[in-house]
C-alpha cells in the first residue's frame, strides 16, 4: 500500500460535496440562473452539524443508527476502489461484491430507519427506494461481471488498474457500454432526474428525499454526506472503466480522476437540465435498459 | 476502418434497443432514421476505396431509409391521427430482455456458421440480432404503425448482411431491396391509413373479424 | 430474344392497358395480351430459346412447365375475366387489367431467371402486384384480409432475400464462377460451404413457404382467398403458389447437388404433412366456398412439398402435381366465382343447388369436386399416386399410410360441403342465364386435366422427366 491511495481516498471523500453542488450550478446556468454557489452543500453541512436534533418520540435505536451506518459503509466502500488508478486500501478477491453490498448496507439501514418512524411518507419513499435499487443492482452486477472478464482479475483493485489498461484497446466498444450502463446506475443511485427529481417539494413525487424526511441537525448532515460520497464513488467507478491510470505518475493520475468527477458532475447537470422526471412505472424500464447495456457488453466479451 | 465499422454496427444494435424500450411512436421512428443513416454510411466505411457504387449506395440508402421512409411514417400519424403511444403486447422490460437474450443468441448462430474475413467479425450477428429484434417488434406490438417499424428493422437486418456482397453481387440486388422496403412500406402506409379510417384506429388487434 | 418478348409482352401491355379509357377495351386488351404470351410459351416449346444475359435468363424443363402452367392459366382467367368485368366490375376498374399483366410479367421473370436474385424480384413482384385486386372492394373484410396478406408475405420476402444471401455467402467460399447463378451453383456444387447452404435453405424454405401457403405460414390464406374476387384466387391459388414452389424447387436443385439431401429431405417431408394435417383439420365443418378452397390449396401445396422432399418418383410427382393443381384450382375458383355471381348481391345469397340454378357452372363445380379430391380419371389422381408412390418405394410406409388417411378425410370433408352447393335445395324459379364468357374457361381447364389423367403427350412427359431428375427424382 503506498501512500497514493490514501491520499486519493482524502481527496475524493473531500471533493464529494462539491459534486451535487457542480450538478445543481449547471442546471441552474443552463436554466438561465445563476443558482447556488457550488460550495453550498459544504456551507448546508456545517450548519447542520452545529444544529441540535429532534427525536420523534415513537422512534429507537434503528433510526438513530441509520445515518451512521450510512456514512460509514460509503467511507468503507470508498477504501475498495483503487482511486488512485493503481491500487486500492483494501483489496481482495471478489471485493467488487462486497463493493455492491456495503452500499447496500448503507441504503438498508436508512430504509429500516424510515420505516422505523411509522409514518406513511417514509413508508412510500423506502419501498420506492428498494425497487429502485432492485432494478438497479442487475446493471451493476452485469458491469462489474464485464470489467472481470476484460481483466481477468476477480478484484476491484485489478479490474480498475493495471490489467485494465492492457486490455483496454482490445475491449473498448464493451467498456463503453459498460460505461454508459454506469452513468444510468449513477443517476438511480444517486436519486437524479430521470429516476428522481432532487428539486421537487412534493413528497408524493419523491423518492429518496421523503424517505429520510425526519431526520434533523447531524444525522440529515450526515444523510447528505453519505448520499454524496455514493454518488461519487460511482463516478469514480465509471471514470475508472473508461479511463484506466495506472501506467501514469500518481499526480496526473489523481489529477485526472478530479476532472473526470467534474465533467461527470456536468453531465448529470444537463441530463437533470434536458430530460423530464420518468414516470414512476418507467423507471423499471429505464433500468433494464441500463442492464441491456452492460449485458451487450458483457456478450461482446464473450466473444472476443 | 475496423474501429469504425465496429462503431457503427455497435450503434446501430443500440438503435434496436431503442425501439424495443420505448414509450413514444415519434422515438421509434427517430431511432429507424438514425439506423438508416447508419446504415448509409456502413458501405464507406467497410469498402475505403470509395467507388461510385458505394457512393451511390450510401447516398440512396440515406435517402430511402432516413429521410423518405421517416418522414412518410410521420404524414402517416398526422393523417391517421394515432395516440403516440406504443401499447405493446408485450411489456418493455421483458421486450428489452427479449432482446437482449436475441443478440446472444445472434452471437452464437453466428459462431456456427463460418468466418469470411477478419474485418467482418461484427457484421454478421448484428445483422442477425435486427432480423430477431425487428421480427420481435412486429409479433409483439399491437399498433400497426409499429409493426411497419418492425418490417423496416428487420429489412434492415438483411440489408446489413448484403453488405458483404456489395462486390460480388452486383447494383441490381441492393436497389430491389431499396425498392422492396420502399413499395411495401409505402403500400402498407396507405393500407395503414384505410385501417384507421375505417376502424377509428390503428389497433390491428381490432382485426378479428375473419375467422374461422 | 424469344425470352425476351415473354417479359416485354406483359409489361408493356400492362402499362397500355393503364391508358386506355374505355372499361370494355381494357378487358379485351387483357385477353389479347394473355394470348398473346400464351401463343409465345408454345413457340417456345418448338424452338427452345437461348440463354441471355450470360446466362441469367435461361429455359430449362423445369421452368418451360411452370411458365406454360402460369401462361395457361393466365389465359384462361383473362378472358374469364372479359365477362366477369360486364357483370361487377371491381372498383379499381382501370388499375385491376394493369395489375394482373403486371403479375403475369412478374411470373414470366420467376420463370425464366436462373439468377437467384431475380428470382426473388419476381417473386416480389407477384406479391405486390396482386395486393391491390385483393383490396377491391374496400371494406372492412378486405382491408383486414388484405393487411395480413402483406405483412406474412413481406416478413417471407424478407427472410428469403436472407436466404439469397446466404446462398451467396456459401458460394463466396468457392472459386470463381458467377455469383447466385443457379447453373454455377449446380456445377460448383461441390464447393459450397455446408453450414451457410443449410441455413440458406432454412430462411429460403420459411420465406418461399409462407408465399406458398404452407404451414404453418399460411394463416394468410383463408383470409385472402376468402375476400379476394374468384378470379384473383384462382390465380394465387395456380399460378403464384406454382412460383413460389418453383423457387424452392430450384434451391432444392442446389442443395441436392451439394449433398446435403439428407438434411434437406426431412424437412420437406415435415412441412408438407403439417401442412397436410392442418388443411384436414380446418376443412373438416368449413362453411364458406371460398376459405374452403384456400385450406384445399394448402392441402395441395402440402403435397407438393412432400413429394419434393421424397424424391425417387416422388419429385415426378411433385412437378406433374404442379401442373394439375394449377388447372383445377383454376376450374373451382372460377366456377365457385360464377356460383356468387349468381347467388345475388341481398342479404341472403343463395348458395346451394346451382345444379339447378347455373346448370354449367354448377356441372363444372362438381366435375372439379372430383379433381380436386384426386379422383380417377382426372390428373391429380396420377400426381398423388406417383408421390405416394415414391414414399412406399423409399419405405417411408408411415407417411405414406398418413398421407392416404388425410386425403381420405380431406375427400369426406369437401364432399360434403360442395355436394351441398350443387344439390342443395334452391328456390322455385332461379335459373339464372350463364355467359358464355363465364363458362368456356373453367371446361377448358377442366378437359386439360382430364386429358393428362389419361394421356401425357410426349414433349410434357419429357419436361416433366427432365424437372423431376435435377431434383433427384426420376420418371416412371
Amino acid at each position: 500500500m503506498t501512500w497514493s491511495a490514501p491520499v486519493a481516498l482524502a481527496v475524493v471523500i473531500g471533493m464529494a460535496p462539491l459534486i451535487p453542488g457542480i450538478a445543481a450550478k449547471t442546471k441552474a446556468r443552463l436554466a438561465g440562473r445563476r443558482g447556488p454557489p457550488v460550495l453550498q452543500l459544504y456551507r448546508d453541512l456545517g450548519r447542520l452539524w452545529h444544529k441540535g436534533v429532534v427525536y420523534s418520540r415513537v422512534t429507537t435505536w434503528v433510526f438513530r443508527m441509520g445515518p451512521v451506518v450510512g456514512v460509514v459503509t460509503a467511507g468503507l466502500a470508498a477504501c475498495l476502489l483503487p482511486l488512485d488508478g493503481r491500487g486500492a486500501l483494501i483489496t481482495f478477491s471478489g471485493d467488487f461484491v462486497a463493493f455492491a453490498y456495503l452500499l447496500a448496507l448503507g441504503r438498508f439501514a436508512l430504509v429500516l430507519a424510515a420505516l422505523d418512524t411509522g409514518s406513511s411518507f417514509e413508508g412510500m419513499g423506502a419501498s420506492r427506494e428498494v425497487t429502485v435499487a432492485s432494478f438497479a443492482e442487475p446493471a451493476l452486477f452485469l458491469a462489474f461481471v464485464a470489467l472481470v472478464l476484460a481483466t481477468d482479475s476477480l478484484s476491484l483493485g485489478g479490474a480498475l488498474g493495471g490489467p485494465l489498461v492492457q486490455a483496454w484497446p482490445a475491449a473498448t466498444p464493451a467498456l463503453a457500454m459498460v460505461t454508459a450502463s454506469l452513468f444510468l446506475v449513477l443517476l438511480a443511485e444517486g436519486a437524479r432526474v430521470p429516476v428522481d427529481d432532487p428539486a421537487t417539494h412534493l413528497e408524493l413525487t419523491m423518492i429518496h428525499e421523503v424517505m429520510v424526511l425526519d431526520h434533523s441537525g447531524p444525522d440529515l448532515a450526515m444523510i447528505l454526506f453519505g448520499h454524496a460520497v455514493k454518488m461519487t464513488l460511482f463516478a469514480a467507478l465509471l471514470i475508472g472503466a473508461i479511463f484506466p491510470r495506472a501506467s501514469l505518475p500518481v499526480l496526473p493520475a489523481i489529477g485526472i480522476l478530479v476532472a473526470g468527477l467534474v465533467v461527470v458532475a456536468v453531465a448529470v447537470g444537463i441530463v437533470e437540465s434536458v430530460m423530464a422526471r420518468l414516470r414512476l412505472t418507467h423507471v423499471p424500464q429505464f433500468l433494464t435498459a441500463a442492464s441491456a447495456l452492460a449485458a451487450l457488453g458483457v456478450i461482446l466479451l464473450l466473444v472476443a | 476502418m475496423t474501429q469504425i465499422v465496429e462503431l457503427l454496427l455497435l450503434l446501430v444494435a443500440l438503435t434496436n434497443f431503442v425501439v424495443l424500450g420505448t414509450t413514444r411512436l415519434s422515438t421509434c421512428i427517430r431511432a429507424i432514421a438514425v439506423q438508416g443513416a447508419l446504415l448509409g454510411l456502413l458501405p464507406l466505411a467497410l469498402y475505403p476505396g470509395g467507388s461510385l457504387h458505394t457512393w451511390g449506395l450510401a447516398a440512396g440508402t440515406i435517402l430511402v431509409k432516413a429521410i423518405v421512409l421517416p418522414r412518410f411514417l410521420r404524414w402517416a400519424i398526422r393523417e391517421a391521427a394515432v395516440r403516440r403511444e406504443v401499447e405493446p403486447r408485450l411489456g418493455y422490460v421483458a421486450s428489452l430482455l427479449l432482446g437482449v437474450a436475441a443478440v446472444a443468441a445472434a452471437f452464437a448462430i453466428s459462431r456456427q456458421l463460418p468466418l469470411l474475413e477478419q474485418a467482418r467479425e461484427m457484421l454478421v450477428p448484428v445483422a442477425l440480432a435486427t432480423v430477431i429484434i425487428g421480427l420481435l417488434v412486429l409479433t409483439t406490438r399491437t399498433k400497426a404503425l409499429v409493426q411497419v417499424v418492425g418490417y423496416i428493422m428487420l429489412e434492415n437486418g438483411v440489408y446489413l448482411f448484403g453488405l458483404i456482397h456489395v462486390e460480388r453481387v452486383p447494383f441490381l440486388v441492393e436497389v430491389g431491396v431499396l425498392l422492396d422496403v420502399f413499395v411495401a412500406v409505402f403500400i402498407m402506409g396507405i393500407v395503414v391509413f384505410h385501417i384507421s379510417r375505417e376502424f377509428d384506429s390503428l389497433d390491428t388487434t381490432r382485426l378479428t373479424e375473419l375467422t374461422d | 430474344m424469344l425470352l425476351l418478348a415473354l417479359l416485354g409482352v406483359p409489361a408493356v401491355a400492362a402499362v397500355v392497358a393503364y391508358a386506355l379509357p374505355a372499361p370494355g377495351a381494357r378487358a379485351a386488351w387483357l385477353g389479347l395480351s394473355a394470348s398473346g404470351h400464351l401463343a409465345l410459351v408454345a413457340l417456345a416449346w418448338f424452338a427452345p430459346p437461348a440463354p441471355v444475359f450470360a446466362g441469367w435468363l435461361a429455359l430449362d424443363a423445369l421452368g418451360l412447365v411452370v411458365l406454360s402452367t402460369v401462361s395457361g392459366l393466365f389465359a384462361v382467367v383473362a378472358w374469364y375475366a372479359v365477362g366477369y368485368l360486364r357483370r361487377a366490375s371491381p372498383r379499381g376498374g382501370r388499375a385491376f387489367a394493369s395489375c394482373l399483366l403486371a403479375f403475369l410479367g412478374a411470373a414470366t421473370l420467376v420463370a425464366v431467371s436462373h439468377h437467384f436474385a431475380l428470382l426473388w424480384v419476381g417473386l416480389e413482384g407477384m406479391t405486390l402486384a396482386v395486393a391491390p385486386l385483393i383490396f377491391h372492394r374496400h371494406d372492412r373484410r378486405s382491408l383486414e384480409a388484405v393487411w395480413k396478406y402483406l405483412v406474412i408475405s413481406s416478413v417471407g420476402i424478407a427472410l428469403a432475400l436472407l436466404g439469397v444471401f446466404f446462398l451467396a455467402t456459401a458460394q463466396a467460399v468457392a472459386p470463381g464462377g458467377r455469383p447466385l447463378v443457379l447453373d454455377d451453383l449446380v456445377s460448383g456444387a461441390a464447393g459450397l460451404q455446408p453450414a451457410w447452404l443449410k441455413a440458406a435453405f432454412i430462411f429460403l424454405l420459411v420465406g418461399f413457404g409462407a408465399k406458398m401457403g404452407l404451414a404453418p405460414m399460411h394463416t394468410w390464406k383463408p383470409d385472402t382467398y376468402g375476400e379476394a374476387p374468384p378470379l384473383v384466387g384462382g390465380l394465387m391459388a395456380g399460378a403464384l403458389t406454382s412460383c413460389a414452389f418453383l423457387g424452392l424447387a430450384r434451391v432444392t436443385q442446389v442443395a441436392v447437388a451439394a449433398g446435403i439431401a439428407p438434411f434437406v429431405r426431412p424437412l420437406l417431408v415435415g412441412f408438407g404433412l403439417l401442412s397436410l394435417i392442418v388443411a384436414a383439420a380446418f376443412l373438416i365443418g368449413q362453411t364458406d366456398l371460398r376459405r374452403l378452397l384456400a385450406y384445399s390449396s394448402v392441402e395441395h401445396m402440402g403435397l407438393l412439398v412432400l413429394g419434393l422432399g421424397l424424391g425417387g418418383l416422388g419429385s415426378y410427382g411433385a412437378v406433374l402435381h404442379l401442373v394439375n393443381n394449377a388447372c383445377v384450382k383454376g376450374v373451382m375458383f372460377l366456377a365457385v366465382g360464377n356460383v356468387l355471381l349468381s347467388a345475388g348481391e341481398g342479404p341472403a345469397p343463395v348458395l346451394t343447388g346451382a345444379l339447378r340454378r347455373t346448370p354449367a357452372s354448377g356441372l363444372l363445380l362438381l366435375v372439379g369436386l372430383f379433381a380436386v379430391t384426386g379422383s380417377p380419371p382426372f390428373g391429380l389422381f396420377l400426381s398423388e399416386f406417383a408421390i405416394v408412390s415414391g414414399a412406399f418405394q423409399g419405405g417411408h410406409y408411415v407417411i405414406a399410410f398418413t398421407v392416404l388417411a388425410l386425403l381420405a378425410v380431406i375427400f369426406v370433408s369437401l364432399s360434403a360441403r360442395i355436394l351441398d352447393a350443387v344439390y342443395g335445395p334452391a328456390p322455385a324459379a332461379a335459373r339464372v342465364a350463364e355467359s358464355p364468357w363465364l363458362v368456356a374457361g373453367p371446361a377448358a381447364l377442366a378437359l386439360v386435366t382430364l386429358m393428362l389423367g389419361v394421356f401425357i403427350p410426349g414433349p410434357l412427359f419429357r419436361a416433366l422427366a427432365d424437372g423431376a431428375q435435377v431434383l433427384g427424382g426420376w420418371a416412371p
